[in-house]
């Protein structure tokens, strides 16, 4: 647990809570956000694992109208994104404002290029007569891509506002990147689930 | 005084600042804790009065009140849900706990100050959301259970998305309030020292973190049940029923506890200042807190046994359930230990804590009845269930909810009640929550079936007593809350800050506080509860 | 790790976070590669196997969880507690039902 040092330190700077506590408590409450985050997920989980468990043929006949080849380059887009993005918090660490924004844009485009593929996925569904409601291995697709789909969006919002923040010059001195690593955190978590939403969706053999 | 070391210069209250925008802008933790009050205690009271017209419905057995069986049905989902997800399960923690939490711990204010306002205004979202669903109410009872919620004509999706934004509110009120007691406790604060108060609201804001997206995402697919016929709760498509009752309460059964884990925070407050006592079992009680956040993910099924689950699955939860009744009893042990030998001042907020011991006890013992399979079988939906959630509720949540208003009053608001008419209110309050409630034992155990609008004559007797007892409590609700109000319109300001001879921080500052509490952040040396060692 | 200021940057260096990435990569394939073959009820557990070791990575180097004090570890670690909860006993309460009728 923190010692009491810390807390000394922390309050010595006026009325403001010092940069150290600061820090920490913003990280620690984004790793406090994530569980919640896997805990929303989580439901629609144990809806997988009771649905595929119960309905195996279903599952295996209904994986096959997926496209692996486009998940699998999805997967491949937002590991690479994963990459850039730790990167990015490694620069703002360093200070190094032009790679951060450049790291930043790339880990957007990439937000991007996910999306763009996501769509593409999509509409040869609906093309193909494919709804939520056609089987529940479809409504589980749906709201789960949907779902993460909804998340992958937020994170390029947070990637937005960290890169206009940086062109700003907010990452300048002192511990002042704390928004990079705390944006960073939860935009892992948006590669962390799809990895678990690929194999499940696309890869059942 | 133990924790004397607290220095004051400057005395500008926190209220002092007026105008709409200081109110509605404001990052003090102390002002959004008022926020909530005022909003929960809005939400109360229309849910209250929802009560007292179901209540005037079933005094007779035919349908006079209201129109139609189906007004009656939304009466009751109007009350379930304002109460539960609108009053309770945000009541004591995001007001009392706001307000209290970083006064406690010695700190300016909670770790996240826009974030807190952002989850007040989140709230206010769902609120209004809620209050626009009720024009064109649903009648689904506040459990939303499938397939009713599916198949009913009235709308299910609006009320339920209010319920979901709430969630978020909910959420981020508990990271934030995990993270504060985590980082900003005063130098000497250490987790020994800690008021029992602290540990429960860390015991809540666990549950409210990891239970409530549990239910965020039950309510979201509920939702897309209706919108896009998505099939997981329905049979004809493979769904089951059954797996939207099991998601809802894995959230629903651990938020039973964030409605009461928070009263037991205020009841260990209140208990040992006016027993002149250091609290017994310091330890015992914080801990049991967690011990109830943990195990209460592990009961959830109990509220399905007649719902067609497994046998197995029954068997064990039943089990499973007795479990949890273990650190709820230690802490009223503990509370009862406290009182021994003490000099006792009976303060209103006193006779509050102490009928909350009397009355959560008797709630809580029925829900061990309940717990146990074969009597389950006989008793579920009938009114026996009704009066033991009630007990909890009422007898346990709001009566340290109405314990800790007259507690805290002089600190929050810097004014003083009439603590005559406060012990003449809560006298009628404990009469008429009685009468109310306790013939429903009786009615339920003799088979009345919760939740229908008309009912066969001999259970006239009880349920006009019960009507009878409503009016008591509706009145002394009423006197309370006039007695707590007029005050504020009055000048005059309490003449200590101390009245009680508390030990703890919050009250080693003038009433009301300053802006950001302390004018030098506190070095604590002593335990919150030394009591007469001195 | 604890009563050290933990801000102090961890200088993760660019040839780690490489590393991390190509191995993510190279187990992306093999995920993909390995589900060609039939392993029967194993399916799952292979799959999930590999994902779990993928998301591992993910968390320990590019989260920085390696560097991270008790605490977040017990709040990283104690929602998938309560994930494999819900799962569980939701699976065990369904396919433990008797039908009434047969």
């Amino acid at each position: 647990m923190s010692s009491t040092a810390e807390h000394a330190e922390g309050h010595a700077h006026g009325h403001g809570l010092g940069e150290t506590v600061t820090h920490n408590a913003a990280k620690f409450g984004m790793w406090l956000f994530l569980g919640t985050e896997i805990l929303l997920f989580g439901g629609l989980f144990a809806a997988y694992a009771l649905f595929r468990a119960k309905f195996p043929d279903l599952f295996y006949e209904s994986h096959k109208k997926l496209d692996i080849t486009l998940g699998a380059v999805n997967t491949i887009v937002l590991i690479f994104s994963s990459f850039t993005m730790a990167l990015a918090v490694s620069a703002s660490q360093k200070r190094n404002r032009k790679w951060l924004i450049i790291l930043l844009a790339v880990t957007f485009i990439c937000g991007a290029a996910f999306g763009v593929n996501k769509y593409f996925e999509y509409s040869a569904k609906f093309h193909h007569h494919i709804f939520p409601e056609t089987n529940i291995f479809f409504a589980l697709y749906f709201m789960m891509t949907g779902l993460h789909m909804l998340h992958v969006f937020v994170g390029m919002g947070i990637i937005f506002a960290l890169i206009i923040m940086a062109k700003q010059g907010r990452f300048k001195e002192g511990n002042r990147y704390t928004p990079v690593e705390v944006g960073g955190l939860y935009w892992h978590l948006v590669d962390l689930i799809w990895i678990y939403l690929f194999p499940l969706l696309y890869l059942i053999g | 005084m133990a924790n004397g070391a607290v220095t004051q210069t400057q005395h500008i209250p926190y209220l002092a600042q007026k105008g709409l925008k200081s109110w509605i802008l404001t990052t003090d933790h102390k002002r959004i804790g008022i926020l909530y009050l005022i909003t929960i205690s809005f939400f109360f009271m229309i849910a209250g009065l929802t009560a007292l017209g179901m209540r005037y419905e079933l005094m007779t057995p035919e349908l006079d009140f209201f129109r139609t069986a189906t007004e009656y049905n939304v009466a009751f989902t109007i009350h379930g849900s304002l109460m539960v997800f609108f009053f309770i399960v945000p009541g004591i923690a995001a007001s009392f706990g706001n307000f209290l939490i970083p006064l406690m711990i010695g700190a300016r204010d909670v770790a996240f100050p826009r974030i807190n306002l952002l989850s007040f205004w989140i709230y206010l979202v769902g609120t209004a959301i809620l209050l626009f669903a009720l024009a064109q109410p649903a009648d689904t009872g506040w459990t939303f259970y499938t397939p009713y919620s599916i198949q009913t004509g009235t709308k299910v999706i609006m009320i339920t998305l209010g319920v979901f934004v709430l969630g978020f509110s909910s959420i981020l009120t508990g990271m934030n309030f995990i993270v504060t007691i985590h980082k900003l406790r005063a130098p000497g604060m250490t987790w020994s020292r800690l008021p029992l108060f602290i540990w429960a609201s860390y015991a809540t804001a666990i549950l409210q973190l990891l239970a409530t997206p549990v239910v965020g995402i039950t309510l979201l697919l509920l939702i897309a049940e209706r919108a896009f016929d998505i099939g997981f709760f329905d049979p004809a498509k493979g769904g089951d029923p059954i797996l939207f009752q099991n998601f809802f309460w894995f959230y629903s059964h651990p938020a039973v506890y964030i409605m009461v884990i928070p009263a037991f925070g205020i009841i260990s407050e209140i208990i040992p200042v006016f027993a002149r006592k250091p609290i017994f079992g310091y330890k015992a009680i914080a801990y049991s807190s967690f011990a109830i956040a943990i195990i209460s993910f592990f009961v959830w099924l109990h509220h399905m046994f007649v719902s067609g689950i497994s046998e197995t699955a029954a068997a064990i939860f039943s089990f499973l359930t007795m479990l949890v009744a273990i650190p709820t009893a230690v802490k009223v042990f503990n509370w009862t230990a406290t009182l021994y030998k003490g000099s006792i001042d009976f303060h209103s907020s006193m006779l509050y804590a102490l009928s909350f011991i009397v009355l959560f006890t008797v709630g809580g013992l029925t829900g061990v009845y309940l717990g146990a399979l074969a009597v389950d079988v006989h008793l579920h939906d009938t009114y026996f269930i009704v009066a033991h959630m009630h007990y909890v509720m009422i007898g346990g949540t709001v009566m340290g909810f109405f314990g800790a208003l007259h507690f805290w009053y002089q600190k929050w608001f810097g004014k003083v009640f009439n603590e005559l008419v406060a012990k003449a209110a809560w006298f009628l309050i404990f009469v008429g929550f009685n009468v109310t409630f306790f013939p429903q034992f009786f009615m339920g155990y003799q088979g009345m079936p919760r939740r229908y609008a008309t009912y066969p004559e001999e259970y006239i007797s009880y349920h006009a007593l019960s009507t009878y007892g409503s009016w008591i409590l509706g009145l002394g609700i009423l006197i309370m809350t006039v007695n707590l109000l007029i005050p504020l319109w009055k000048k005059g300001r309490p003449e200590s800050s101390n009245p009680y001879g508390s030990l703890s921080l919050e009250w080693q500052v003038p009433s009301p506080p300053p802006h950001e509490n302390f004018d030098e952040i506190p070095t604590v040396t002593d335990w919150t509860y030394a009591y007469g060692k001195k | 790790m604890s009563t050290h200021n933990h801000t102090e940057e961890h200088h993760t260096g660019l040839r780690v976070y490489v590393a991390v990435c190509l191995a993510l990569f190279v187990l992306t394939v093999v995920t993909v590669y390995i589900a060609k073959f039939d392993f029967g009820d194993f399916n799952i557990v292979v799959a999930m196997f590999i994902a779990s070791i993928k998301a591992s990575i993910v968390a320990l180097y590019f989260m920085h969880l390696k560097f991270e004090d008790k605490l977040t570890w017990i709040y990283a670690l104690y929602p998938l507690f309560l994930l494999f909860l819900l799962i569980g006993f939701t699976l065990m309460e369904t396919f433990t039902r008797v039908p009434v009728i047969k």
